[in-house]
């Protein structure tokens, strides 16, 4: 690891000020970050750390049903406090890594980070969520834009997540046996308006929706809906844990079960 | 039942308590005052000619002590290879120079080029950064089928080509093999591969150098399974410090797992430096640089056939392996695919005609050598994964076709030319029956299919050779050290016992295991038995711990010790009880004279041989220590029967391990509790490969699973509870313990018995799978069932 500066503030607006500085890099729980450091493959010349901001910690309802999470909030806390309002997203945060990235690891982090194999990624753009930032808000449908890469601006930062809670939810994931990360996760989410399916761990572009699958489930939510359709392997990833046609197929395996468990 | 203490108890180990307290104390533990730290540059291309090292920017930056690079090891000797074979045609194996640091070239993606010594870790990485190379990047041979067609690209320039030795064994029995298969009435064929493996101890390497200017004398610190070896290795053929100049110390070793057998140019280096520079030099090895420098296990391509005759008997077997060296020669690594491999390939069967050719190759790739089992896990899985198929072609029961062909009288010996003392394979397998439950398989079939699963029980025998090993035969055979193992016992005069052994525990529980065989042939409490291991400076010569050999050869370098020492403590009670030496027994830490009420406690015998004024000392020196080498006079042949029962979710292919039961003859046991454990673990490892292990090398050799993100080690959720036994005890006959090892069984006997399951399930369902190539990933799984 290369030498730093470190920051810790209190505010939204001292770690923006903070972040000004050239080649500043936000820490959420740096569990992806600070192995990077170790690795040397990363060298920011400052650290600003988001966990010290109480206005970016935990989870709260809002008046409108949906379900606010600050940036800065552990997938831990996510696990324990959503789980009344939103189980399927607690679930997938109390899945994901284990207890110590749990503790450490924080929602904000997660969707700037944006792995292609991560959870999160899942969850926000399956439940069609808010990303909120120091500067605006972004649909999730316009901030996952391919491999590690957003709509964040430099400097800006994640200060909350904000779901609409779903009638019926589940994310279904399967594990790359190495890493435990996602080889494929889906999550389903059932709305009064329609139905969403979001895809993590396969795609070449990151984190996607399944259309042709939300069309069959949004007129039939039914895990038999998704009988006969299948993902183009093309554009999927295939790697030494999978191919590209092995993780077209967990795709429809995964929306299937999810649309059961959900059911 | 069970005993409370010495040979068949199960105390606790006492070694646990500075394990689990984290008061051990591992090599990187171990600071020295002044020390200096090394990192060292690799390479990234795994095949390239070094045109130029340029490191004076490097030099020059804070902290930097001094750069070294292949010119400074110019005269220094090439890290040498433990083990020679000789080839079907009578020739030796082609043996390329291994230079500390590379020279010319490098061979591998972590090949060291350059050592950067500096005041702190971070400096010395920091400098490495600012050395500039220029290295002309080569066309790299990964695939051993292509590294030894005509014109591939050569690892060693001086040698004639990539093949290390082309072997035959038993080359005269070739034609007869070959005509057995031309009269069989079904012959068998398999084409299979064995993974390529990285060991993972927990503990990763650590050297640390060090020199004495005032006496001369160099020290390694280092994380080894056998301190004397790398002594000998390090001392006499690469830096040329004669022994009595140079101390090995091997402290405690967090898992070796024939990993840190070997000698490694990481020691060699650390040591030469520390007498450069006058300053003890440390090196840590991060976890990434375990994955590209550590020895690889396995890695073998094979192609078994079994021929048998219309009666179901195996009647010959003939294999032709491909077995990858790496890009240099480790220190056993020509010894793990021939003689720890096709002396095996009898297995548990009177098969009267075998014959193994294996090609060893270089690649570039890391070098490879011993893994738990060595060789004898390549031997088992291929031959039981034959006869499985063998059983499937035939539709007969692979257990029955198994029993038909056991051996069932001893001594046997073998076409491949071992000796097997003892065994019941019979036993074993009726042991696992029971013990594995098969009666209720049917009824847990049903239970899975109803959950929309496959259920498959695969099973297999397994006999190892271990123990190793008798030293005028691996000299034959090209061993370039014997076998034997050492032990001095160290009796103090208020009776406690030091034992100073060769073997060494890493893992292995030898200071709890060890002071129950002593403390039972005197009859006092084992807390009275010290073990001392770990240092040249303080132990007798040992080759170390690894082919299951620590019991069965150290421990009885202990028992013939011990007995040196009961005998002389009698003839010491018999002067002072004023009786006959041969009318004095010893029993419970007393020694009385026979047919009296006369009797002398331990201690006061040992008191009196320290302070002998009541003493023949006419007769006898005073003091109670005698040392005792132990060459054993042949192997010993642990064997078992192993069951796996796995559920195959036919929508991911993704295997859970349900069940899995092992029934093992280890012959006699000292401690139940460790044996269950190494069983435990070794069925750990042989299940990591069989599922989940892989190393992966691009065809440009770069290490694609170079971390834990992208090679799967097992965890406990991949685990089932097993169901271990151990009664079936044939002991040794050779060994005064009675006793054979139990180390590698697991790890040997596992892997074809998750294989046969997987492929039992898959064809419950209809599917045509006779093979899948470990480790059976989902998809690998998966894509067999939609082929």
């Amino acid at each position: 690891m290369y030498n730093f500066e470190f920051e810790k503030p209190a505010t939204i607006a001292d770690a923006v000020a903070a972040l000004g500085a050239e080649d500043a890099q936000a820490l959420g729980g740096g569990q992806t970050l600070l192995p990077t450091m170790k690795q040397r493959l990363a060298m920011p010349t400052k650290l600003v750390s988001l966990s010290g901001i109480g206005e970016m910690q935990g989870v709260c309802s809002n008046n409108d049903g949906s379900l606010s999470i600050g940036g800065a909030t552990t997938h831990a806390t996510v696990a324990a406090e959503a789980a009344a309002q939103y189980p399927a997203l607690a679930d997938l945060a109390s899945h994901i890594g284990d207890p110590a990235v749990r503790n450490r690891g924080t929602i904000g982090g997660s969707l700037a980070n944006n792995d292609p194999a991560a959870c999160y990624p899942a969850a926000a753009l399956g439940s069609g969520a808010t990303i909120v930032t120091n500067a605006r808000e972004i649909a999730a449908d316009d901030y996952f834009q391919g491999l590690f890469t957003t709509a964040l601006e430099e400097g800006e930062i994640i200060t909350g997540v904000r779901f609409p809670v779903p009638e019926a939810a589940n994310y279904q994931k399967f594990l790359q046996p190495a890493s435990r990360f996602a080889l494929v996760g889906v999550f389903v989410a059932k709305f009064a308006d329609g139905v969403r399916v979001a895809v993590t761990g396969a795609s070449e572009d990151g984190v996607f929706r399944w259309s042709e699958a939300e069309q069959a489930l949004s007129a039939s939510f039914s895990p038999e809906a998704v009988n006969g359709l299948q993902v183009d392997p093309a554009n999927m990833m295939g790697d030494i844990h999978g191919t590209k046609e092995y993780r077209a197929h967990l795709i429809g395996v995964l929306t299937k079960r999810a649309v059961a468990a959900a059911s | 039942m069970p005993k409370d203490s010495g040979i068949g108890a199960s105390p606790k180990r006492r070694e646990d308590l500075r394990f689990l307290t984290g008061t051990g104390n591992y090599t990187d533990d171990i600071n020295l005052s002044g020390q200096a730290y090394v990192h060292f540059l690799r390479s990234d291309v795994a095949h390239g000619k070094i045109n130029g090292i340029d490191t004076a920017a490097a030099a020059a930056m804070p902290g930097v002590i001094r750069i070294f690079t292949g010119a400074d090891f110019e005269g220094v000797g090439s890290i040498p290879c433990g083990w020679q074979v000789t080839d079907r045609h009578g020739q030796p194996m082609q043996e390329p120079a291994h230079p500390v640091l590379a020279q010319g070239k490098v061979r591998y993606v972590g090949d060291a080029i350059a050592a950067v010594v500096a005041e702190s870790r971070e400096q010395a990485r920091d400098a490495a950064e600012a050395i500039e190379l220029d290295i002309e990047e080569l066309p790299a041979v990964i695939d051993m089928k292509e590294a030894v067609k005509e014109g591939a690209p050569k690892v060693h320039d001086d040698l004639t080509s990539n093949l290390c030795y082309d072997w035959g064994f038993v080359e005269e029995n070739k034609p007869a093999v070959e005509e057995a298969f031309a009269n069989a009435a079904h012959v068998t064929t398999l084409e299979l591969v064995n993974n390529r493996l990285v060991a993972n101890p927990m503990e990763p390497r650590v050297a640390v150098g060090d020199f004495n200017r005032a006496t001369g004398e160099s020290t390694l610190y280092t994380t080894s399974q056998n301190p004397h070896v790398i002594r000998l290795l390090m001392g006499a053929f690469v830096l040329g410090i004669p022994e009595h100049k140079l101390r090995v110390i091997a402290p405690d070793v967090g898992g070796g797992f024939g990993t840190k057998i070997f000698h490694y140019a990481e020691e060699a280096f650390c040591t030469f430096a520390a007498k450069a520079l006058n300053r003890a030099v440390k090196w840590t090895s991060t976890r990434s640089e375990a994955f590209m420098t550590d020895a690889h296990g396995r890695d073998h391509v094979t192609k078994i056939e079994l021929a048998l005759d219309a009666e179901n008997n195996f009647t010959a077997i003939r294999t032709d392996t491909y077995a990858n060296m790496g890009a240099y020669l480790s220190t056993f690594a020509p010894s793990v695919p021939t003689w720890l491999h096709g002396t095996l390939m009898a297995g548990n069967y009177k098969t009267p005609l075998i014959y193994v050719n294996v090609k060893a190759v270089f690649t570039n790739t890391v070098p490879v050598d011993a893994y738990r089992g060595a060789g004898r896990p390549e031997a088992t899985f291929q031959l039981e994964r034959v006869i499985d198929k063998a059983a499937r072609e035939l539709g007969v029961d692979p257990i029955a076709l198994r029993r038909q062909n056991f051996i069932t009288e001893f001594p046997y010996a073998t076409p491949v030319a071992v000796e097997y003392d003892t065994g019941d394979y019979h036993a074993t397998m009726d042991k696992l029956i029971d013990v594995a439950d098969f009666a209720g398989f049917k009824a847990r079939r049903a239970e899975s299919e109803k959950n929309g699963k496959l259920r498959g029980l695969g099973v297999n025998c397994y006999i190892e050779a271990c123990g190793i090993a008798p030293s005028n035969l691996v000299g034959q055979l090209g061993a370039r050290a014997g076998l034997y193992e050492s032990a001095t016992v160290r009796v103090n005069a208020t009776g406690g016992l030091v034992v100073m052994t060769g073997s060494h525990s890493h893992g292995q529980g030898h200071e709890t295991s060890f002071p129950q065989v002593i403390a039972d042939m005197i009859g006092i409490d084992e807390s009275m038995v010290e073990i001392v291991h770990g240092d040249t400076a303080n132990t007798p010569m040992g080759m170390g711990t690894y082919g299951s050999r620590s019991l069965a050869v150290g421990g009885s370098a202990m028992v013939r010790a011990t007995e040196k020492i009961i005998a002389k403590a009698k003839k010491i009670a018999a002067h002072i009880l004023e009786a006959s030496d041969a009318d004095i027994e010893l029993k419970d830490g007393q020694f009385s004279v026979a047919g009296t009420d006369k009797s002398l406690a331990w201690g006061d015998v040992t008191l009196a041989a320290y302070v002998p004024h009541n003493y023949p000392l006419e007769d006898m020196e005073p003091g109670l220590e005698e040392t005792a080498f132990y060459d054993p006079a042949n192997f010993t042949y642990p064997s078992g029967a192993y069951a796996c029962e796995v559920e195959v979710d036919p929508e991911t292919g993704k295997i859970t391990i349900e069940r899995f039961a092992a029934a093992d003859d280890f012959g006699n046991i000292v401690n139940p509790m460790i044996v269950d454990g190494q069983v435990h673990g070794g069925i750990g490892q042989g299940i990591g490969q069989a599922l989940l292990e892989g190393c992966v090398y691009d065809e440009n050799g770069q290490l694609l699973s170079a971390s834990y993100m992208d090679y799967a080690m097992p965890r406990a959720d991949d685990l089932p509870f097993y169901q271990v036994d151990h009664s079936c005890q044939t002991p040794c006959t050779h060994n005064p313990l009675g006793v054979k090892g139990c180390g590698e069984a697991g790890a040997i006997g596992s892997p074809p018995a998750v294989v046969n399951a997987v492929v039992d399930a898959l064809q419950s369902a209809g599917k045509d799978v006779t093979h899948i190539d470990m480790p059976l990933t989902p998809n690998r799984v998966w894509s067999a069932m939609n082929s």
